[in-house]
C-alpha cells in the first residue's frame, strides 16, 4: 500500500528531524516517534518502540499457568481484567473446561467496568493533549469509584490479577452488586456531561474532524482492531463475531463510525462506554447464583497442544496464543497486543499532517506502551 | 507643588516603584488565583500548603526559582539566551507607565493637591502601548531561536507569526475606538466616555471582541497557547530556561495579560467610570472609589482568561492563522468603516 506523496510547498528547503519522546508530555508513556518536518507539516513519522521491553512472554515460559496472570496485568495496565480474561480464557479451552456461570458474568462484569476505565482515562489524556484541560479531572472522578469496586473485589486497583484458570478467586463481596449499579446508573449522565464539554465543540471538531483519517479497506489491511476499525465502518467486534463468557446472553451494540477519522474514533469510544454500561446492567440483573470455580486440578497441566483464544480488549483484539508441552508451564506463549498492531498505522495516518495532528492521532489511536512493548 | 525636584523625580519614581511592585505581585498572585480558580473548576483543591491556606504560595515558588541552579545549554546562544527573557519582560512592564488606574484623586484628603494615580498620560498613549508591547516578540522568537532546540525553535516561530498576524486586526479594532473618542490618550478616551454616557463597549460591540480575541491570543493564552503547547512542543521557547530566566518569561506572560485585561478596560468599558456615569440615579455607585471599579473590570477579564482555559480545547497553527486572517483581519476592516460611518452621520469625533 502506498500513500501519496505529501506537497511540499517550498520543495528544496531543507527538512528537519524531530525526536518526538521518549521523553515527550504526549506520547504516552516511553513512544518515541522520529519524525521528519518541513516546517510544520510531517514528511514522515516512524514510530520507535521498545523501551518499555521487559521480556513478557519469555519470563511466561517460567512460570506456572495461574502464575502468568500477574505478567499480564502489567501488559496493558490500564485494562488489566481484559488482559486476564483472554489468558484464563485460552488456558480454559485448551483444558476444555467450563467456567461455572456465576464466574462468568463475574468476569463479564469485571471485563466492562475494565473497559469503561480504559475508554475514561483515553477521554481524558486525549482530550488534555488536544488541549482541553477540565474532561481530564472530570473523567478521573469517575474511574476513581470503577478502582475502588476493583479494590473491593480483589484488593489490588491497577494489576488486578482477578482471574484464575478455572473461575474466578472470590465471589463477589456483600453490597458490591448494589455500590457497582448505582455507579452504572449514574455514568450516562457524566458521560453526557463530558460529551457536553467537546462533542459540539467547534474547536473540538475542527482538531479531530478529518484528521488522521483511515478508510475501512486500509484499516482492514494494517489489521487494526477495536475502535480504530470500527470508526471506519467496519463492524467488528470479537464479543460478538466470536461469543466467550456469556455475551451472547446480554444485548448491546456495536457502534461504528462512517469516515474514519478521529472523531469517529471519539464517537465511537464513548457510545461504547454506554454500551458497556448496559452489559454491566444486564449482567448485574441476570447474574446467577452457584460456585465460581470449576472443578480444575490444583496444578493446571493443559493436554500437549496449541491454542489461540482472543478477546475484545479495550484497544482491540487481544489474543493469547500458547503451545503446551502437557507440562505446568507453558512452552510458549504469544501475545497478540492490539496497540502494537494499531499503533503500526501511525505513518500513515499522519503523513501530510500538521505536528498537533500527529499528537491527536497518537490519543485517538489509544496505545499503552506497556503492551506494545510487553 | 512648588518645588520642581518633587514634582519631576520624587513624585514619579514613587509611582514606579509603587506601580513595578504591584505589578509584579499582581502577576505572581495572578499565577496563584489560576491555579485556584482552576482547581475550583477542576473539582480539585489547588494549592493549599503554604501558610496560610496557600496565600504565600506564589512567594514560596519565587524563591525556589531564586534558589535554582542557572543552567544554559552549552551549545545556545548564550548573550542571545541570556538577554531574551528581559527583551520580553521590560515592555512588559513598560507599558503599565501610561495605563490610567483612576482619575487623579487626593488619597481620601491626604494630600492637599490631588495626584494623577498614573505615572503620566501622553497624547499617544495607545500607540505607546501597541509599539512598545510588540517589543516583546523579540525575546519570545530569539530566545526560542538560542536554545538550540527544535522544540524552542518551533515555538518562537509559532509565536512570531501569532504575533504579527494578531497584532493588525486588534490595531483596526483600536482604530474603533480612537474613531469614537477622537484621541490617542488613553485619559481622553476614558474622558470622552464619561461625556458620551455610556461605555465604548456598546457601541463598539465587535471592535471589543475583537480587540479581546486578538489579547487573548497575543499573550499565548489558551486556545491560542500553541507556542508553549505542552503536549505538542514541550514548553515551546521556554523549554530550556529554568529558574530565574524562566521566571522573566512568565512574569512577562502575566504582566501582558493584565496589560491587555487594562487595555480593554480602558477601551472599552470605562475606565475607572462607574456604569452609567452621568446617570444621576446612579449616584450612590460614586462610593466605590475610581480604582476600585477598575480593579474590579481588570479582574473580570483575568478571570474570563483563566476561564477560557479550563473550557477550551487547543486551535490548530494554520487554524489560528486562518481564523487571524481570514475571519477577524476582514471583519475588523469593516467594523472600522461602519463606526467611522456612524461618527460621521452622529456629527464627528468628540
Amino acid at each position: 500500500m502506498t500513500s501519496p506523496e505529501v506537497v511540499r510547498p517550498f520543495p528544496d528547503s531543507e527538512e528537519m528531524e524531530v525526536s518526538f519522546g521518549p521523553q515527550h508530555p504526549a506520547t504516552h508513556g516511553v513512544l518515541r516517534v522520529m519524525v521528519k518536518l518541513d516546517g510544520e507539516r510531517i514528511i514522515d513519522a516512524k514510530p520507535i518502540i521498545g523501551y518499555l521491553h521487559r521480556g513478557t512472554e519469555k519470563i511466561f515460559e517460567t512460570e506456572t499457568y495461574n502464575g502468568t496472570i500477574p505478567h499480564t496485568d502489567r501488559m496493558d495496565y490500564t485494562a488489566a481484567a481484559t488482559n486476564n480474561q483472554g489468558l484464563v480464557g485460552a488456558v480454559e479451552k485448551l483444558m476444555g473446561v467450563t467456567v461455572p456461570p456465576r464466574a462468568a458474568y463475574i468476569r463479564m462484569l469485571l471485563a466492562e467496568l475494565q473497559r469503561l476505565s480504559s475508554h475514561i482515562i483515553w477521554l481524558g489524556t486525549h482530550a488534555l493533549d488536544i488541549g482541553a484541560q477540565s474532561p481530564f479531572f472530570y473523567t478521573f472522578q469517575e474511574r476513581e469509584i470503577i478502582l475502588d469496586l476493583y479494590e473491593e473485589y480483589c484488593g489490588a486497583r491497577l494489576t488486578l490479577n482477578c482471574m484464575r484458570v478455572g473461575g474466578q478467586p472470590f465471589d463477589l463481596p456483600e453490597g458490591w452488586t448494589g455500590r457497582c449499579k448505582a455507579f452504572v446508573d449514574q455514568l450516562p449522565a457524566r458521560i453526557a456531561e463530558w460529551e457536553r464539554l467537546l462533542t459540539n465543540n467547534r474547536i473540538w471538531k475542527k482538531r479531530t474532524v478529518d484528521v488522521g483519517v483511515i478508510s475501512a479497506k486500509d484499516a482492514i489491511e494494517w489489521g487494526l482492531t477495536g475502535p480504530p476499525l470500527r470508526g471506519s465502518g467496519v463492524k467488528w467486534d470479537i464479543r460478538k463475531v466470536f461469543p466467550y463468557d456469556h455475551y451472547n446472553e446480554v444485548e448491546f451494540e456495536i457502534p461504528i463510525g462512517a469516515n474514519g477519522d478521529t472523531y469517529d474514533r471519539y464517537l465511537v469510544r464513548v457510545e461504547e462506554m454506554r454500551q458497556s454500561v448496559r452489559i454491566v446492567q444486564q449482567c448485574l440483573a441476570k447474574l446467577p447464583d452457584g460456585p465460581v470455580m470449576a472443578k480444575v486440578p490444583k496444578v493446571i497441566k493443559p493436554p500437549k497442544g496449541e491454542i489461540y483464544f482472543s478477546v475484545e480488549g479495550p484497544k482491540g483484539e487481544l489474543g493469547y496464543y500458547i503451545v503446551s508441552d502437557g507440562g505446568t508451564k507453558p512452552y510458549r506463549m504469544h501475545v497478540r497486543p492490539a496497540c502494537f498492531i494499531n499503533l503500526q498505522a501511525l505513518p500513515e495516518m499522519v503523513r501530510g499532517l500538521l505536528v498537533a495532528d500527529l499528537i491527536a492521532v497518537i490519543g485517538t489511536l489509544d496505545i499503552v506502551l506497556g503492551e506494545i512493548d510487553r | 507643588m512648588a518645588n520642581p525636584w518633587i514634582a519631576f523625580l520624587v513624585v514619579p519614581l514613587v509611582k514606579i516603584v509603587v506601580i513595578l511592585v504591584a505589578v509584579i505581585l499582581l502577576a505572581a498572585y495572578l499565577s496563584f488565583f489560576e491555579r485556584k480558580i482552576l482547581a475550583y473548576m477542576q473539582i480539585r483543591i489547588g494549592p493549599n500548603r503554604v501558610f496560610p491556606r496557600g496565600w504565600l504560595q506564589p512567594i514560596a515558588d519565587a524563591l525556589k526559582l531564586f534558589s535554582k541552579e542557572d543552567i544554559v545549554p552549552t551549545r545556545a546562544e548564550k548573550l542571545v539566551y541570556l538577554l531574551s527573557p528581559v527583551i520580553t519582560t521590560a515592555p512588559a512592564l513598560v507599558v503599565f507607565s501610561v495605563v490610567p488606574f483612576a482619575s487623579a484623586t487626593t488619597l481620601f484628603g491626604l494630600l492637599k493637591e490631588p495626584v494623577t494615580p498614573y505615572l503620566t498620560d501622553i497624547n499617544i498613549g495607545i500607540l505607546f502601548i501597541l509599539g512598545v508591547s510588540s517589543v516583546g516578540v523579540y525575546g519570545i522568537i530569539l530566545g526560542g531561536w538560542s536554545s538550540n532546540n527544535k522544540f524552542s525553535l518551533m515555538g518562537g516561530l509559532r509565536s512570531a507569526a501569532q504575533l504579527v498576524s494578531y497584532e493588525v486586526p486588534m490595531g483596526f479594532s483600536v482604530v474603533a475606538v480612537l474613531l469614537m473618542a477622537g484621541s490617542l490618550s488613553l485619559v481622553k478616551i476614558v474622558e470622552a466616555q464619561k461625556q458620551a454616557g455610556v461605555w465604548f463597549f456598546l457601541p463598539g460591540i465587535v471592535a471589543f471582541f475583537i480587540y479581546f480575541v486578538c489579547g487573548v491570543a497575543e499573550t499565548n493564552r489558551s486556545p491560542f497557547d500553541l507556542p508553549e503547547a505542552e503536549s505538542e512542543l514541550v514548553a515551546g521557547f521556554h523549554t530550556e530556561y529554568s529558574g530565574m530566566k524562566w521566571a522573566f518569561y512568565f512574569l512577562a506572560e502575566y504582566a501582558n495579560m493584565v496589560v491587555i485585561s487594562s487595555v480593554a478596560t480602558v477601551l472599552f468599558f470605562g475606565g475607572w467610570l462607574r456604569p452609567f456615569p452621568n446617570v444621576a440615579a446612579l449616584a450612590f455607585l460614586d462610593v466605590v472609589p475610581p480604582f476600585l471599579w477598575f480593579a474590579a473590570k481588570v479582574g473580570f477579564f483575568l478571570f474570563c482568561y483563566i476561564w477560557f482555559r479550563a473550557t477550551f480545547p487547543r486551535y490548530r497553527f494554520d487554524q489560528l492563522m486562518a481564523l487571524g486572517w481570514k475571519v477577524l483581519l476582514p471583519v475588523s476592516l469593516a467594523n472600522v468603516m461602519a463606526v467611522g460611518l456612524g461618527v460621521l452621520l452622529m456629527g464627528g469625533a468628540r
